[in-house]
């Protein structure tokens, strides 16, 4: 995690796309401003962030999904829940899968588990339009080679 | 069994809190019922799961944006459900 760059996703474990699900980890860091607020003495993951993680992945799934060609943007999170701490140091599993692909939106289920332990889960809702300029390619490229994107998973 | 506007009124009235009385056939869903783009992704998701059937919505919005379409011809409520209920005997026709 490069929490500063909000680059929540280490690594893509499995990009299953006939069962259109993904599972991907996390290591929360050790130390960061975040935890020195949030919170003195009892630093712990912001819910907002494992939110964020848990679209993020989402996220890589609808991109291999729709090959590329059209970016997911975060559109609303229900049945979000927060089932225990998440402290620094911890490694998170994080598992997405579809529950339905709409004309220009799709909805997903996502989950954070560390130890096999589900910490917290959520309904996304996702816009998908395609890249805002050709040069954003280029930074999800980039982005996929970062997380061990699968590019073979992808249909040719 | 109920007709595709029931089916429609009361997934609206439910999605978006809207009384079910004061949705009509001739109600246009952005201009008179107030429903906003996101709002309708939670109606559209709602139709396609109980009509089996996948609302062309991106195909819809790029009509009206090219001008080939009025927003009347897909978001008046009679007129939606008409589109519903073509997609949904295109799909049967296909299985």
């Amino acid at each position: 995690m490069q929490l500063e760059y909000f680059q929540l996703i280490d690594r893509i474990l499995d990009l299953n796309m006939d069962e259109k699900k993904i599972t991907v980890e996390a290591q929360v860091p050790q130390h960061s401003t975040i935890f020195e607020g949030h919170f003195p003495g009892h630093p712990i993951m912001p819910g907002v962030l494992l939110i964020e993680s848990m679209a993020q992945t989402s996220g890589w799934l609808l991109i291999a999904l729709m090959k590329f060609e059209r970016m997911p943007f975060l559109a609303a999170v229900k049945e979000a829940k927060m089932r225990g701490f998440v402290t620094p140091g911890e490694l998170l599993t994080i598992e997405a899968g579809i529950v339905h692909e709409g004309s220009g939106y799709a909805i997903t289920e996502a989950k954070v588990r560390v130890n096999g332990k589900l910490k917290c889960n959520a309904t996304i809702t996702f816009t998908l339009i395609p890249p805002p300029n050709p040069e954003f390619r280029g930074y999800m490229d980039a982005m996929a080679k970062r997380i061990d994107f699968p590019l073979q998973a992808l249909p040719s | 069994m109920s007709s595709t506007f029931d089916q429609v009124a009361t997934i609206i009235a439910e999605t978006c809190d809207i009384p079910r009385d004061t949705i009509t056939s001739e109600s246009h869903a952005i201009d008179d019922l107030g429903i906003d783009s996101l709002d309708f992704l939670d109606i559209a998701f709602a139709i396609d799961k109980a009509f089996g059937i996948k609302l062309p919505l991106e195909k819809w919005t790029q009509e009206v944006n090219d001008g080939k379409a009025t927003t009347e011809q897909y978001f008046v409520l009679k007129n939606l459900c008409a589109r519903i209920d073509e997609l949904v005997a295109a799909k049967t026709a296909s299985t």
